[in-house]
């Protein structure tokens, strides 16, 4: 199959496919960001995306939520074509992502940063928020607790009512990825999420994504830079690198291409 | 679970879509229709009254090469500071009125002869008219810095609104304080102009200047030509001379005295028969001191040191203070020059029109502003074409569609280049930013 | 009655009605002179503007110098129904009301029908809707007016003279604000596109179009009855302290109630971070024309208020510089704070126009706008976060959920076994 490596179990490959990317190509002005990019992902997989600075990687999900519009290529969420889609059309149809850089509302508190992510699914309208309606008072509790729920999963619900903003930064990344829950996803991007952790955080969020991946039955998508973290969960690894794929394949015959090692430490390293 | 029964609802919808090309299609074309349509109507107005029409578009470029210098302030301060000025308007009031002074109570505009009593009056004019604007300009430029010192520099860490807040209140003041009956009152003043007015006629073009000017013009024209070839071609000698602002120079100031003298000299000849035009030496004067100011500006901002150093901190503050560069310096001169062109434009304003008001900054500011947003903020070339886009537009309008419409239909333009283009005509090349 | 006076809802209330009472008394007692009575109604509407622009530069970050065109536009439109009305002249009354319910269901038609597509360009939503609104107005100018015109009128008058005119004045206020909420949501589809700045700058030029309008308004446009530059005169001074009060309290509360609802926080993620705030599924772009429209209906409301209470109305009143006045109260009053744009909007009033204006001695008129701005200067200096920053009064504060009384458990306690979490 396309944008798929050849070996993988064939209890995976029987399941349905959730995204589809074929072709994708993107350019800044002349800068090609991302050429001919082409993955396929199968329901509930954790698959990783590598490579060196400014490879590209970034841009593939800023593609897939909508922010730039491809050049040229496809992506397809469950057939359904993504391009031309706004974002947070995208975002409701049930893929969220979280940020490189962590992009919180740093002046809200913790529990609105995830109540913001639960507004599509409110469930009242202006109406009955302006009425203070019944509907408007069970809906509101309802969304709270579900937030506070999140937050208990990420260890956050002591500080539910802490600006965000004055998080340490480890608990910034954590509830951008609760956040990002909160949307009610089936697709779940990730960007750099181990980004300044050390290792005990770092093993920490590994048991984490492994976690919300099987209780909200979650496909990930990763990017990473921490090896430790890639190599340990993902179940295949595409790289990439100046825009366009390289290598694709277990993490163990990743870890040994000699073009990876090429793309990471430069030509010398190989001889 | 519901929440995969809410997002393949969702999903349903989205499948049913079709693509809004077709409707995106149908409006541009609707669009383009009106555009045509309100051309149309204006373009037949103008080819029935071709006389109006061409007059217009000189009064066009006078009031355009005034907006010109005031917009550039606007855009090298938002260039670098990130504030809409709004007292920008304001400091070119009190350039005019720094001139009336100069002119009614010390007689500045005629030191020359009154030094020199045997001189040759058009050279003392020219000196005299000179020393009136300079006067102007340099005290503009120390009100502006004064601006910035007391009223912005304060609050450049906080949020932006502060300083916006602020800018509106040196705004008012700078009108209010000027309404004040010992200070500017708050009466319509006329204006001394610094030097005589008169209509031009043919004699005093002779075909020889305009020969030498026709000359200058087209030898710019064609060295420019050349040059942009070989930029092209990837000279980077050639893309430099490009840009080179005493060639810009030949061209615009060759350019336009060209045709402004041609038109005159031309007039009485041919046309005057059916158009009927009048150009005045002032007309004349007020573009050319605009295009030399312009110049100068451009080679300071392209040449000299603390050119490169605006370029540097309109780019990038904080780099450019760890590059060494003294910004709060850098905003003071910025402020400063924005606020010598602003003076300078008070002066070729109030010559212009020849009345002065404490209010008279107001709209021309405005303007103004809505010229360097059109030509792209914080592009210095776009300044210019947004200044002389909304002089002609305006004055057109005032004469073809309704004199009161002039300011809503130069808003109205506003609104729409920035739904079609928001960065402005020359948003983009981040290289002119100041 | 502790345990009431704790309930803030209680106490809000309680205030309120006091406050009602005691202006209500010293009016009637004809301690608060026409004068004075003027300066509280106008604060209440300048404070109104204010509370709208507040929405939409201090809790949706868009910020905005276009609220006094709505403001404007309000004033004129119900000034426009009443004055008509009491020449017995419906017209205006049935084009206004009729029009925007026509429009509004044309509109929501369009956008029904657009949402069946996507990749639409703003400006073909901008067409779609701006032929619909038009075609609502022009047919109730073609066809509904002269139809029911003459019966609606027939039928109000119908009514004790007493009730019809307080009808004709809610309804000319309801038909101003709905008119500056619908020309608002037009400009606002391509124009909040633009971002920040650049969105600041065109509601300037909205600003400045609608003023250059108005005072073309017999020339141009074709309204005669407002006499353009000269001002328009012989409107009804309806504006009463009861009517004032109720639209005031309709306004803090309708953004009080907005502001700490799910859509509230959706407006307030668009301040904070616009592209995050798309990137967690928040449609940032109806967002923004929300809280855009119910700003500028409270403008609208607020210019019907006052437009019944001056009785006269001129192009000035909404000229470029007073309508720096919501920017300067709300930045004051703390940018994100309703109580810090109550108490500053009508300080702001009572100060500028009461106080300065009544007791400078003689000749120093002028230096009132000498000085005002000095104040803004040091004001600006000294505090810029404004007076209150972020505060609020309890009734308007944002509520904090309790904790939650199970035991917040660390992370690594929950994680470990998946099997152990039942979902
Ligand atoms: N908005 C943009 N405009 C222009 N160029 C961009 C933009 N965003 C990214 N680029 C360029 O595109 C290339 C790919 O960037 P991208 O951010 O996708 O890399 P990345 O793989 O995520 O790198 P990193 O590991 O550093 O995060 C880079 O050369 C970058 O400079
Ligand atoms: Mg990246």
């Amino acid at each position: 199959m396309k944008g798929r490596p050849e070996n993988l179990s064939p209890e995976v490959e029987a399941r349905p496919v959730i995204l589809e990317i074929d072709g994708l190509t993107h350019y800044f002005d002349s800068l090609r960001a991302v050429h001919d990019f082409s993955v396929t992902i199968k329901e509930g997989e954790l698959v990783g995306l590598i490579g060196p600075n400014g490879a590209g990687k970034t841009t593939v999900f800023n593609l897939i939520t909508g922010v730039y519009r491809p050049t040229a290529g496809s992506i397809r969420y469950e057939g359904v074509q993504l391009i031309g889609l706004p974002s947070h059309e995208i975002i409701q149809m049930g893929i969220a992502r979280t940020f490189q850089n962590i992009r919180l509302f740093a002046n809200l508190t913790v529990l609105d940063n995830v109540l913001i992510a639960y507004h599509p699914h409110s469930g009242y309208g202006l109406a009955d928020s302006i009425f203070r309606s019944r509907r408007f008072r069970e809906r509101e509790k309802a969304m709270i607790e579900r937030s506070q729920e999140f937050l208990e999963i990420f260890g956050l619900a002591d500080r539910q009512n802490d600006i965000a903003g004055s998080l340490p930064y480890g608990l910034q990344r954590r509830l951008e990825i609760a956040r990002a829950l909160a949307t009610q996803p089936r697709l779940l991007l990730l960007d750099e999420p181990a980004a300044g952790m050390n290792p005990q955080e770092i093993d920490q969020l590994m048991e984490l994504i492994h976690f919300i991946r099987d209780r909200f039955q979650l496909t990930i998508f990763l990017v990473e830079h921490r090896m430790r973290l890639v190599m340990n969960i993902c179940e295949w690894i595409t790289v990439m690198d100046f825009g366009e794929i390289i290598a694709r394949g277990k993490p163990e015959e990743v870890r040994g291409n000699p073009q990876v090692i090429e793309a990471y430490l430069g030509r010398q390293a190989i001889r | 679970m519901s929440v995969t029964v809410e997002a393949r609802r969702i999903e349903q919808r989205m499948l049913q879509r079709r693509n809004g090309v077709v409707l995106n299609r149908i409006s541009q074309v609707v669009f383009a229709l009106a555009g045509i349509l309100v051309l149309y109507v204006v373009g037949r107005a103008a080819a029935a009254n071709l006389g109006v029409f061409f007059q217009q578009v000189l009064n066009g470029f006078q009031l355009g090469f005034i907006y010109a210098l005031i917009a550039l302030g606007y855009t090298m301060v938002y260039g670098i500071v990130k504030l809409i000025n709004f007292a920008h308007g304001d400091v070119f009031m009190v350039g005019a009125f720094v001139s009336f002074f100069t002119i009614s109570l010390l007689n500045l505009h005629q030191w020359p002869l009154a030094v020199w009593p045997g001189m040759n009056p058009t050279a003392a004019m020219v000196i005299g008219t000179v020393t009136v604007i300079l006067a102007s300009m340099l005290t503009c430029a120390l009100l502006a810095v004064t601006m910035e010192r007391f009223a912005y520099r304060p609050l450049r860490a906080m949020p932006r609104i502060a300083a916006l807040i602020t800018a509106i209140g040196v705004s008012f003041f700078l009108e209010y304080f000027g309404g004040l009956p010992f200070v500017f009152t708050n009466n319509y003043i006329t204006y001394p102009r610094p030097f005589e007015v008169f209509v031009l006629n043919a004699d005093m073009v002779p075909p020889l200047w305009l020969g030498i000017l026709w000359g200058m013009c087209g030898i710019a024209a064609i060295v420019y030509g050349i040059l942009k070839v070989l930029g092209n071609r990837g000279n980077a000698r050639a893309q430099a001379w490009q840009r080179n602002p005493f060639l810009q120079f030949g061209m615009l100031f060759g350019g336009f005295l060209g045709v402004a003298l041609t038109i005159i000299w031309l007039t009485p000849r041919l046309v005057r028969t059916h158009f009927d035009l009048t150009a005045s030496n002032a007309m004349l004067i007020i573009m050319g001191i605009s295009v030399i100011l312009l110049v100068i500006l451009q080679y300071i901002v392209r040449y000299t040191r603390i050119g490169k150093a605006m370029r540097a901190s309109a780019y990038d503050k904080p780099t450019s203070r760890l590059m060494g560069i003294n910004v709060d310096m850098v905003i003071a001169a910025t402020f400063a020059l924005a606020g010598s062109l602003a003076g300078a434009g008070g002066v070729l304003y109030a010559t212009a029109y020849n009345r002065i008001h404490h209010l008279m900054g107001i709209i021309p500011g405005l303007k103004s502003f809505v010229a360097a947003v059109i030509g792209g903020i914080g592009s210095i070339p776009g300044a210019f074409v947004g200044a002389l886009t909304i002089g002609l537009v305006e004055v057109l309008s005032a004469g073809f569609i309704s004199s009161p419409m002039r300011d809503a239909v130069a808003f109205s333009l506003l609104i729409i280049v920035l739904l079609i283009r928001p960065q402005g005509i020359f948003g983009e090349a981040p290289g002119e930013k100041v | 009655m502790r345990q009431l006076l704790r309930n803030t809802n209680f106490t809000f209330i309680l205030g309120a009605v006091l406050v009602f009472i005691v202006v209500q008394a010293l009016i009637s007692l004809g301690v608060l002179n026409a004068y004075w009575q003027g300066i509280i109604f106008w604060g209440a509407a300048i404070t109104m503007v204010s509370l709208g622009l507040n929405l939409i530069y201090g809790f949706n970050g868009q910020f905005s110098l276009g609220q006094f065109g709505f403001y404007a536009i309000g004033a004129y439109a119900s000034a426009d129904i009443t004055y008509r009305w009491v020449r017995n002249d419906p017209s205006a009354l049935v084009v206004v009301i009729f029009g925007s319910i026509l429009a509004l269901a044309l509109m929501f038609g369009v956008s029904a029908f657009l949402r069946r597509f996507y990749g639409v360009a703003t400006l073909t939503k901008f067409l779609f809707n701006f032929l619909a609104a038009v075609l609502g107005f022009f047919l109730a100018v073609r066809f509904v007016n002269p139809a029911i015109g003459k019966v609606i009128y027939a039928a109000l008058n119908a009514l004790p003279s007493g009730i019809s005119q307080q009808l004709i004045f809610f309804l000319a206020l309801v038909g101003g604000a709905t008119l500056a909420g619908i020309v608002s949501y037009l400009f606002g589809i391509p124009v909040l596109e633009l971002g920040s700045d650049y969105f600041g700058i065109a509601t300037l030029g909205f600003t400045i179009i609608v003023k250059v309008l108005l005072d073309n308004t017999d020339t141009i446009l074709p309204f005669p009855e407002m006499k353009g530059a000269r001002g328009m005169v012989g409107i009804p001074k309806w504006t009463t302290w009861p009517w004032v009060f109720i639209c005031f309290m309709a306004v803090v509360l309708v953004m009080r109630n907005l502001i700490h609802s799910s859509t509230g926080r959706a407006i307030l993620s668009v301040r904070e971070d616009e592209r995050a705030a798309e990137l967690v599924g928040i449609d940032t772009a109806s967002q923004k024309i929300l809280a855009f429209v119910v700003g500028s209906v409270f403008a609208g409301l607020a210019g019907g208020i006052r437009a019944h209470d001056l009785a006269f109305l001129h192009p000035t009143t909404f000229g470029f510089l007073p309508s720096f006045n919501p920017l300067i109260i709300i930045v004051f009053g703390g940018l994100g704070s309703m109580t810090g744009t109550i108490i500053t909007g009508f300080f702001w009033i009572f100060l500028l126009e009461g106080l300065l204006r009544l007791y400078l001695p003689e000749g120093f008129e002028t230096w009132r706008f000498v000085v005002y701005p000095l104040v803004l200067l040091l004001m600006m200096l000294l505090r810029p976060q404004g007076l209150m920053g972020r505060y609020e009064i309890a009734f308007l504060r944002r509520p904090l959920p309790p904790l939650r009384v199970k035991e917040a458990s660390p992370v690594q306690e929950v994680i470990p076994q998946a099997g152990e979490v039942t979902a």
